[in-house]
C-alpha cells in the first residue's frame, strides 16, 4: 500500500465506501443508518458468541458465489467437517457480515441428530464484503471460514 | 445505472456499427433468461418447494374457487378446474379481444372477467390478488410453447410493439433492441444482458424479493434507460408484450420463473 | 396464517440422513428502509424457526434482518423412526406459523 498522508487516504477510502454503500443500499431499498456495521462491530458481535475462545481456521466450508447475481437474495451453504456423533458434533453455526447495517446474519443450532453439519439459506448482502461462518463444536472449540463476496447494483434500478 | 455503466454502454455502442434496424436474434439462437442465471437461481426455480413464486400460485388457487361478496360467481363456477381449462391459455396471451378491438394481456383479461362476468370490482395493478391469479393461470401453461401473436387481427398491434422495441428512447437514446438483440450475453455492470424474453412471467425477481408482472419489469427497464415510462395500464405495454411474446414464439413457458 | 412449503421425504431407511427444506412467506422488513413518508419502516421479521421430530428439537435458528424475504432453510436429520416433523416460525408483531409433514421410516 502506498504511503499517502493518513487523513487523505482515510477520507478517500471512507468516501468511496460510503457512496458505494449508499448506492448499493438505496438500490436494495435499505438505508445506511449511522450505526452501520464495520469490521469492528462484526468483531464485537463475534466476541459475544465466541467469548475469549480462540477462533481457528478450518473445518468450515462457506459456499457463496464470488460475484452475486443480486445482493437481496444470495444463496449460501455452510458445511462443517464433523463426524456428528454423540460425543463429537457441531453445536451451532453462526454467520456474520461486515457491511450490512448490522453484523449478525443467522445463528443455527444443530446437534448429533443432524447427521451432517450442513445448512443452506438465502441472505441479503448490502455491499461487497467479507462474510464469516463460525462453527461451535461440542468440545467448546470454534472454527471459522471467511469469504469475500462481490455485490454489484442491478443494472436497471426500479426507482431513481 | 452508474455513470461507469453508462460509459461502458456508450463506448461499446460506438465501437460497433449501430444499424437503424437491429438484427433480430435467429430463432435457433434464442435463449431463455434461465440459461443465463447462476446455478443457485436455477435451483430455486426448478423446485416448486423452493420457488417463492409458488406462494402466489397457491394464493391464486384459493382465489380461483372463492366467491367475492359482490361477485355472482367464482372463476371455478365458469371455468371449472383450471388445470384443464386454463392449460395453454397464458402461452397465447396477449390475445385479441373483439369487444375492445385490440389485444389485451392476461391481467386485463382477468379483470374483464371480474367486471363483466363476475360483477365484481377489478383488482388494482400489481395487487396481491391480481398477481396471484396471474401466477396461477400462467402456471397452467408451464412447459408449453409460446403461441402469442399469430392472430391476424393482432398484427397491427404487434407491429406497434416491434416499433417500440426498436425505437431509441430516453436520455441515453437507447432502444431495447440495442441491448437485447445486439448485445445479449455481454456484461452490463457485472451482470449478463439477457435476450429479454417474457417466457416466465409473472416471476419472482430477486431484486424485488417478491413476485411481479411484466409491466413492472418493463417500467424498470424504461426507468433504467432514463426514459419516461408509459403510464400505468398504457396500451404500449400490451403492444410491446405482444411483440416480445411473438419474438419468443415456440419457447417453453416457465411461469412462475425466478430471475435476478 | 402465512403460507409455508416444506419438503420432507415421504419414506426413508432407518439411520439414513435425509435433507429437509422449509420455505415460508414473509417480507422480512429489515427496519432500515426509509418509506415514502421519510420515516423508517419499522422492523417486521421472523426471528425464530424450530423444527421438531416427534416432539424433539432437531434444528433451531435465530434469524436477523440479513435473511432474505421468504426465508428458506435446508438442513439434514437422521431418519430415526416414523412420525411427524413439525415446523414453527415466530417473529415480530406476534407472527406465528406452523407446518408439519409425516415421514415413514423402514
Amino acid at each position: 500500500m502506498t504511503q499517502q498522508p493518513e487523513n487523505l487516504q482515510q477520507t478517500r477510502r471512507r468516501f468511496l465506501r460510503d457512496t458505494a454503500a449508499l448506492a448499493g443500499s438505496v438500490a436494495l431499498g435499505l438505508s445506511v443508518t449511522p450505526a452501520e456495521a464495520t469490521p469492528d462491530t462484526m468483531r464485537a458481535a463475534i466476541k459475544r458468541v465466541v467469548g475469549e475462545g480462540e477462533l481457528r481456521q478450518g473445518k468450515v466450508k462457506l459456499d457463496l458465489p464470488p460475484l452475486v447475481e443480486n445482493g437481496n437474495v444470495v444463496s449460501l451453504t455452510v458445511s462443517v467437517d464433523s463426524p456428528m456423533t454423540d460425543t463429537d458434533y457441531v453445536k451451532a453455526i453462526h454467520i456474520f457480515n461486515e457491511r450490512n447495517p448490522q453484523p449478525n446474519v443467522i445463528g443455527a443450532y444443530l446437534g448429533p441428530r443432524a447427521g451432517r453439519a450442513s445448512l443452506s439459506t438465502r441472505i441479503r448482502l448490502a455491499d461487497t464484503q467479507n462474510v464469516i461462518a463460525i462453527a461451535e463444536l461440542s468440545d467448546g472449540s470454534f472454527w471459522s471460514e471467511s469469504v469475500n463476496v462481490i455485490v454489484t447494483l442491478a443494472a436497471c434500478v426500479e426507482n431513481l | 445505472m452508474t455513470r461507469a455503466a453508462a460509459a461502458v454502454i456508450t463506448s461499446a455502442l460506438l465501437g460497433c456499427a449501430v444499424s437503424a434496424a437491429a438484427d433480430e436474434i435467429p430463432l435457433n439462437q434464442r435463449k431463455s433468461g434461465y440459461e443465463m442465471m447462476g446455478r443457485e437461481s436455477r435451483a430455486m426455480q426448478d423446485d416448486d418447494l423452493t420457488n417463492p413464486g409458488m406462494f402466489w400460485v397457491l394464493d391464486g388457487e384459493a382465489l380461483w374457487k372463492r366467491k367475492d361478496d359482490a361477485a355472482e360467481k367464482s372463476c371455478a363456477d365458469c371455468h371449472g378446474d383450471a388445470r384443464t381449462s386454463m392449460k395453454g391459455v397464458a402461452a397465447r396471451y396477449p390475445a385479441f379481444d373483439a369487444a375492445r378491438g385490440r389485444p389485451v394481456d392476461l391481467e386485463q383479461r382477468i379483470n374483464i372477467c371480474r367486471t363483466d362476468r363476475q360483477k365484481a370490482t377489478p383488482f388494482p395493478a400489481e395487487s396481491k390478488e391480481l398477481l396471484a391469479l396471474d401466477a396461477y393461470v400462467s402456471r397452467q401453461s408451464r412447459g408449453l410453447p409460446i403461441e402469442a401473436g399469430s392472430d391476424e387481427r393482432s398484427k397491427p398491434f404487434l407491429e406497434k410493439g416491434r416499433a417500440l422495441f426498436n425505437e431509441r428512447q430516453g436520455q441515453l437514446n437507447l432502444s431495447c433492441a440495442q441491448c437485447h438483440d445486439d448485445n445479449w450475453g455481454q456484461k452490463l455492470a457485472g451482470a449478463p444482458i439477457p435476450q429479454g424474453h417474457p417466457n416466465g412471467y409473472p416471476l419472482y425477481r430477486l431484486e424485488w424479493q417478491t413476485l411481479g408482472s411484466l409491466q413492472r419489469r418493463l417500467r424498470n427497464c424504461l426507468v433504467g434507460m432514463r426514459a419516461e415510462p408509459y403510464s400505468f395500464g398504457a396500451p404500449e405495454y400490451v403492444d410491446l408484450e405482444l411483440y416480445l411474446m411473438w419474438r419468443a414464439r415456440g419457447m417453453p413457458m416457465e411461469s412462475p420463473a425466478v430471475r435476478p | 396464517m402465512a403460507r409455508a412449503l416444506v419438503n420432507v421425504p415421504a419414506k426413508a431407511k432407518r439411520g439414513e440422513i435425509v435433507e429437509i427444506k422449509a420455505l415460508i412467506q414473509h417480507d422480512m422488513e429489515t427496519g432500515f428502509r426509509v418509506g415514502t413518508s421519510g420515516n423508517i419502516i419499522p422492523r417486521d421479521i421472523i426471528t425464530d424457526f424450530v423444527c421438531k421430530y416427534n416432539g424433539q428439537e432437531i434444528f433451531r435458528a435465530e434469524l436477523f434482518p440479513a435473511i432474505s424475504a421468504n426465508p428458506f432453510f435446508a438442513f439434514s436429520t437422521i431418519a430415526t423412526e416414523s412420525g411427524t416433523l413439525t415446523f414453527e416460525w415466530s417473529g415480530d408483531k406476534g407472527f406465528s406459523a406452523t407446518e408439519s409433514a409425516d415421514i415413514t421410516v423402514e
